[in-house]
């Protein structure tokens, strides 16, 4: 086996060079006429996102003359290595995908994000509390435009099948279900192992349900796992991965790629269920050619477990934000304004592939299942941000794997706490 | 101060120093040119190295020694910290030794795979020309695209699973990328597929190098077909196989992409790679200065086993070329 290339050795050197020689002019992007240019990076690189903040930018220059836009539409798994290096250049994007929580309080720590608290305070609270995962030590860094929250997705027919007639509302109810498919001889549960991120779903859940709020919040804002309740959370999910739910090989299983993942899987029904965000429905989409996913499709949240101190209107979730860099003109935070107006905000409502969170926007989200989440998510009394979003990125990791070594029956519950607390002793 | 000008006077006589004074000017002129000369034609070369290979490594030995999140300033001095809690990781050294599984794979049945399909295709056989391009195809593919293909064929109940079915071995079939005991010896076969071609080309072109008048000699001889590939063929094609085992050990301490894309090194870090780790720590983490320490950890490696290798092995063979040259 031969790799005749010399450079994989030295890739994060020469990135990291690459960095440091990178950059040329520093600073404002104005011209001569005042008009003003605003580099805009972005996840959408797929329509209809694409297109549609294409429109927003346009929109917003035609009210607004004099401020031009550039649009990177980047891959979302991208941003991950392009934003450090360009937050360290003289030269960052003005507008850039801001997912909240630890990475961003990075960003913050290193002063490369614009405080938008002064800019932002008139108008932030038409977001409720959605705002608050993008604020670090009271502060708003970032400005969100999406929430979703994590739940199962489920195939109707499929369960139909089986002669399930309820969601199972208890973990006992599951694992019922799990067997009553299993007897149906269908995969009760798709999941993405090898990403690991998926099976990090399932332990923060047990987590969310175990825990409560305040054990949850004081737990993660001071990096420590010393309440029990996360001992039990990694139980419990032994308990699940031992009833054999899943997939065969889905160690090996990725998320989203293919109709061999676990969404495709469960697109092209065959498998029963799926935690996964409210991205779901927009990934299984192209995952299958039944034009009929939708109508098929059902959500429910993630069931109680009998005895914990966490409420069952908890739920685990995340959303899209942006971020102004801190050299970006005053215009990006007008800019921002706009875009989580309810007026933008229904219309982003309206593409179905994502939630909006600006008051008076909810009715625009048409898909009877997506309005369901959007339901529980205005029901829900505290939603806990993913963990690996939470806290600082190296201990999010540190804590995935972990978790992905306990589904792969390689670490134990607490070599999972174990993790978590050595990492965030690195910190 | 007279006998010198004494001196002085009686050598500007001389016929010898007299020859020797108008070349005197333009001796400065001379090796301003090839200095002029060198710079023209090595700056290229030169400033692609100093920029792309030095300056790299030496940025990252100077990262490794910060705890760094790669975006703030690198003010947090931890010295060799880094460098400590790599090698006590047993996750890296999980990833070392998976590198080294791979290097005695390669070395061990690859190269005699090579070996044996090479002097085949070195003989006079029907559709030769269709083989030889066959078995080179895989080689032109691109590392990620092979992964993709093979990620998706080796999917349970996949492509794979479905060959085995019908030609009655199905009781063979295991959880190709999902079994962490079998997951490394699924991706040798993959890379095995991937690089073979290559070994074969490089093994041919070795063996046209190879006078037949030896084999014919030895043929006249009584040697049998064995006798003659052992002594004529395999010691002649020394120096091919030599520089493969080098290039094919070297690409294994890198190993990356195609683990990367179709395990993640996974599942619970039983197919990782010293590659896959640095680049989930350094990327994944944010934490660059671990990452670069992991770097230089694994260019210290393949720097020491090339200077090795260059130094014991391929001697013999680079003598001539080498060596002479830069004398």
């Amino acid at each position: 086996m031969i790799s005749v290339r010399k450079g994989s050795a030295l890739a994060v050197g020469a990135m990291l060079a690459l960095t440091a020689c990178g950059g040329g002019d520093s600073g404002d992007d104005r011209a001569g006429d005042g008009t003003v240019t605003l580099t805009w990076w972005h996840n959408g690189n797929t329509d209809p996102l694409k297109g549609f903040w294409q429109q927003v930018a346009d929109d917003y220059t035609a009210s607004h003359p004099k401020v031009k836009f550039k649009i990177e539409a980047i891959q979302n798994e991208q941003f991950q290595t392009k934003i450090p290096v360009a937050l360290q250049s003289n030269d960052p994007p003005d507008i850039f995908q801001q997912w909240g929580g630890g990475n961003m309080a990075d960003q913050v720590k290193s002063g490369k994000v614009m405080d938008l608290t002064e800019a932002s305070s008139s108008w932030i609270d038409s977001l409720g509390g959605s705002a608050a995962g993008w604020q670090t030590d009271g502060k708003q860094y970032g400005v969100p435009y999406s929430l979703g929250i994590v739940g199962f997705w489920y195939n109707k027919e499929l369960f139909q099948k089986a002669g399930i007639t309820a969601a199972p509302a208890t973990v006992d109810e599951l694992l019922a279900t799990i067997d009553k498919l299993k007897a149906a001889g269908v995969t009760p549960i798709a999941i993405g192992s090898k990403d690991r991120w998926p099976d990090a779903f399932f332990w923060e859940y047990f987590a969310l349900r175990n825990c409560s709020t305040d054990t949850l919040k004081s737990s993660l804002s001071g990096l420590k796992m010393d309440d029990p309740c996360f001992l039990k959370a990694g139980q419990d999910a032994q308990k699940l991965v031992a009833a054999q739910p899943f997939q065969k090989g889905f160690l090996a299983t990725p998320a989203q790629q293919g109709a061999g993942s676990s969404a495709g899987l469960l697109a092209n029904g065959k498998a029963a269920m799926e935690l996964q965000g409210h991205w779901n429905p927009g990934v299984m989409s192209a995952l299958t050619t039944d034009k009929n996913l939708n109508s098929k499709l059902g959500w429910f949240p993630f069931p109680t477990v009998s005895g914990g101190s966490g409420a069952a209107d908890v739920q685990l979730g995340g959303g899209d934000g942006f971020s102004c860099s801190y050299k970006a003109p005053p215009e990006c935070v007008d800019f921002l304004k706009y875009v989580v107006s309810p007026e933008v905000q229904s219309k982003f409502g309206a593409l179905n592939v994502g939630l909006p969170v600006a008051k008076g926007s909810e009715n625009s989200v048409s898909d009877p299942t997506l309005k369901g989440v959007l339901d529980a998510r205005g029901a829900s009394s505290y939603v806990q941000t993913y963990f690996d979003i939470a806290v600082p990125t190296a201990v999010g990791q540190a804590l995935n794997d972990a978790i992905a070594n306990l589904f792969a029956g390689k670490a134990t519950p607490d070599q999972v706490v174990k993790a978590f607390t050595d990492a965030a002793a690195q910190q | 101060m007279a006998s010198t000008r004494t001196v002085a006077g009686a050598s500007g006589t001389d016929t010898g120093t007299a020859g020797r004074a108008p070349a005197r000017p333009a001796a400065p002129r001379r090796r301003l040119r090839g200095v002029l000369e060198l710079t023209f034609f090595l700056a290229p070369a030169l400033s692609l190295y100093l920029g792309f290979v030095l300056l790299p490594i030496l940025l990252a030995a100077w990262y490794s020694v910060y705890d760094w999140n790669g975006i703030g300033p690198l003010d947090d001095f931890v010295g060799l910290e880094n460098y400590r809690r790599t090698l006590s990781d047993p996750v890296f050294r999980g990833a070392f030794w998976h590198n080294a599984i791979f290097v005695v794979l390669s070395v061990g049945l690859q190269l005699p795979l090579a070996l044996g399909l090479a002097l085949l295709l070195n003989r006079r056989l029907r559709g030769r020309g269709a083989l030889r391009s066959i078995f080179f195809a895989p080689y032109v593919l691109s590392e990620v695209t092979t992964a993709v293909i093979w990620l998706l064929m080796l999917q349970p109940e996949g492509f794979v699973d479905k060959v085995f079915d019908v030609v009655g071995l199905g009781g063979l079939v295991q959880l190709w990328l999902a079994d962490s005991k079998i997951v490394i010896y699924t991706l040798f076969v993959v890379i095995t597929w991937k690089y073979i071609g290559f070994a074969i080309i490089l093994l041919l072109a070795g063996l046209q190098g190879i006078p037949a008048e030896l084999r014919e000699a030895a043929a006249l001889d009584g040697a049998s077909a064995w006798q003659s590939t052992r002594h004529i063929t395999l010691p002649l094609l020394g120096p091919t196989i030599r520089i493969w085992c080098f290039l094919s050990i070297i690409g294994c301490l890198q190993l990356f992409d195609l683990i990367w894309i179709m395990t993640l090194g996974g599942p619970a870090n039983a197919s990782n790679t010293m590659a896959t780790y640095l680049i989930d720590h350094g990327f994944r983490r944010y934490e660059f200065g671990y990452g670069s320490a992991v770097a230089v950890i694994m260019f210290t490696i393949s720097f020491v086993f090339a200077v090795l290798y260059q130094r014991f092995v391929l001697r013999r063979d680079t003598e001539g070329a080498l060596t002479r040259m830069v004398r």
